[in-house]
C-alpha cells in the first residue's frame, strides 16, 4: 500500500515539474539563481546515488568485490565517453563474470 | 529544412532510444529486486518516465529507505525537468493536448537532442521522435528487466553494478561542465559516503544536497 503511495506520488510530483515549465511565465523562474541550483542539484544528487549505490547497504557500508569491480569497468567505459548500452552490459558481465567463480 | 537532414535527426533520435533502452532493462530488474511489483515498476516507466527519477526512488526503497526520503529524493532530481521545458516552451510552440503530451516527454535525452539542432523545425522533429523512440524502447525494455527480474536474481547477472554506472553516465556530461560542478560531486560523495551508516537509508542522498551550500560559494565563471 506504501509503495502505491510513491508511486502515484512519484507520477504526479514529475509531471508536474514538466508541465510548470510549460505553463509558467518565463520570466518567473528563469532568474539565474534558480537556475544555477536546479541544474547544480542533479550534479550533488547523482553524485550521491553513484557512491550509496557502490557502496552501501542498509546502513551498512558493504565493499563487495564484484559489484565493485563491475562498477569500475562501467566508469572506465562512460570515461571514455562509450554508448549506454556498452557502459550497461561492460558492468553486468563483469560483475556477473567474477560471481561465477 | 531538406529531408536528408530530417532523415538523419530521426535516425539519431530512434538511436538514443535504443541506447537508453539498455537503462530501461536495468531499471526494471532494480525495480522489482527492491519489492515494486512489475504493474507498478511499468507503471513508473510509463508515467513518471524520467530515469534518474525513477532509479533514485527504487535504490531508496532497496536500501531501506521510507517512502518520503525515497518521494523527496525522486522530486529533487526530477525538478530539472521543469528548467528542460523552459528551454523547449519556445521551440515547440505547442498547446493544448499536444503541450500536455509535450510536458510528458520532456526529458534530458529529447532536450538535448532538440536544443542540438541548427533550426526550430529540427528541434521539433528531434523532439518528438527521439521522445517516441526513447518511449517505446524505456517501457519494452523495463517489462522485460521487470519480468526477468522476477524470476532471476539481478545480482547474479550483475545488475548491482549497472545502478551506479547509470548514475555515473548520467553524470558524466553535467561533470565536464566546468570547476565548480566537479566540486559539488566531489563534495556530495564525500556527505553521502560518510553518513551513510549514521542515517537512514535515503538521507545521505538527501544530505548530499548541502554540497551545493559547500561548495557552490564561489560564483561561475
Amino acid at each position: 500500500m506504501n509503495l502505491w503511495i510513491l508511486v502515484v506520488a512519484t507520477i504526479a510530483g514529475c509531471y508536474a515539474f514538466k508541465l510548470t515549465g510549460y505553463l509558467v511565465p518565463a520570466r518567473v523562474l528563469d532568474q539565474p539563481r534558480i537556475r544555477r541550483i536546479v541544474e547544480l542539484l542533479p550534479v550533488a544528487l547523482l553524485a550521491a546515488l553513484v557512491v550509496v549505490e557502490a557502496i552501501a547497504d542498509g546502513r551498512h557500508i558493504t565493499l563487495d568485490w564484484p559489484r565493485l569491480t563491475g562498477f569500475a569497468v562501467g566508469a572506465l567505459a562512460v570515461w571514455r565517453r562509450a554508448p549506454f548500452l556498452v557502459i550497461v552490459v561492460l558492468a553486468a558481465v563483469t560483475a556477473a563474470l567474477l560471481r561465477l567463480g | 529544412m531538406t529531408s536528408p537532414d530530417r532523415r538523419a535527426v530521426v535516425r539519431n533520435s530512434v538511436g538514443v532510444g535504443v541506447a537508453v533502452g539498455a537503462y530501461g532493462f536495468a531499471f526494471g530488474a532494480a525495480s522489482v529486486a527492491a519489492g515494486l511489483s512489475v504493474l507498478q515498476t511499468c507503471l513508473l516507466s510509463l508515467l513518471t518516465f524520467t530515469g534518474g527519477t525513477q532509479f533514485a526512488v527504487v535504490g531508496v526503497v532497496a536500501g531501506g529507505g521510507t517512502i518520503a526520503a525515497a518521494l523527496a529524493s525522486g522530486l529533487l532530481l526530477g525538478s530539472r525537468n521543469t528548467l528542460y521545458a523552459m528551454r523547449l516552451a519556445p521551440l515547440l510552440r505547442v498547446r493544448g493536448v499536444r503541450r500536455l503530451l509535450a510536458a510528458h516527454g520532456t526529458i534530458d535525452e529529447s532536450t538535448a537532442m532538440a536544443i542540438a539542432q541548427p533550426e526550430p523545425d529540427l528541434s521539433r522533429v528531434a523532439f518528438w521522435w527521439t521522445f517516441g523512440g526513447v518511449f517505446t524502447f524505456w517501457n519494452l525494455s523495463t517489462l522485460l528487466g521487470a519480468l526477468a527480474g522476477s524470476v532471476i536474481d539481478p545480482a547474479t547477472v550483475g545488475l548491482d553494478a549497472v545502478v551506479p554506472a547509470a548514475f555515473l553516465a548520467l553524470l558524466a556530461p553535467r561533470l565536464r561542465a566546468g570547476a565548480v560542478e566537479k566540486r559539488i560531486a566531489l563534495t556530495g560523495v564525500v556527505i553521502a559516503g560518510v553518513l551513510i551508516p549514521f542515517t537512514p537509508p535515503g538521507v545521505p542522498v538527501l544530505a548530499a544536497c548541502a554540497a551545493l551550500l559547500l561548495a557552490a560559494q564561489v560564483p561561475a565563471p
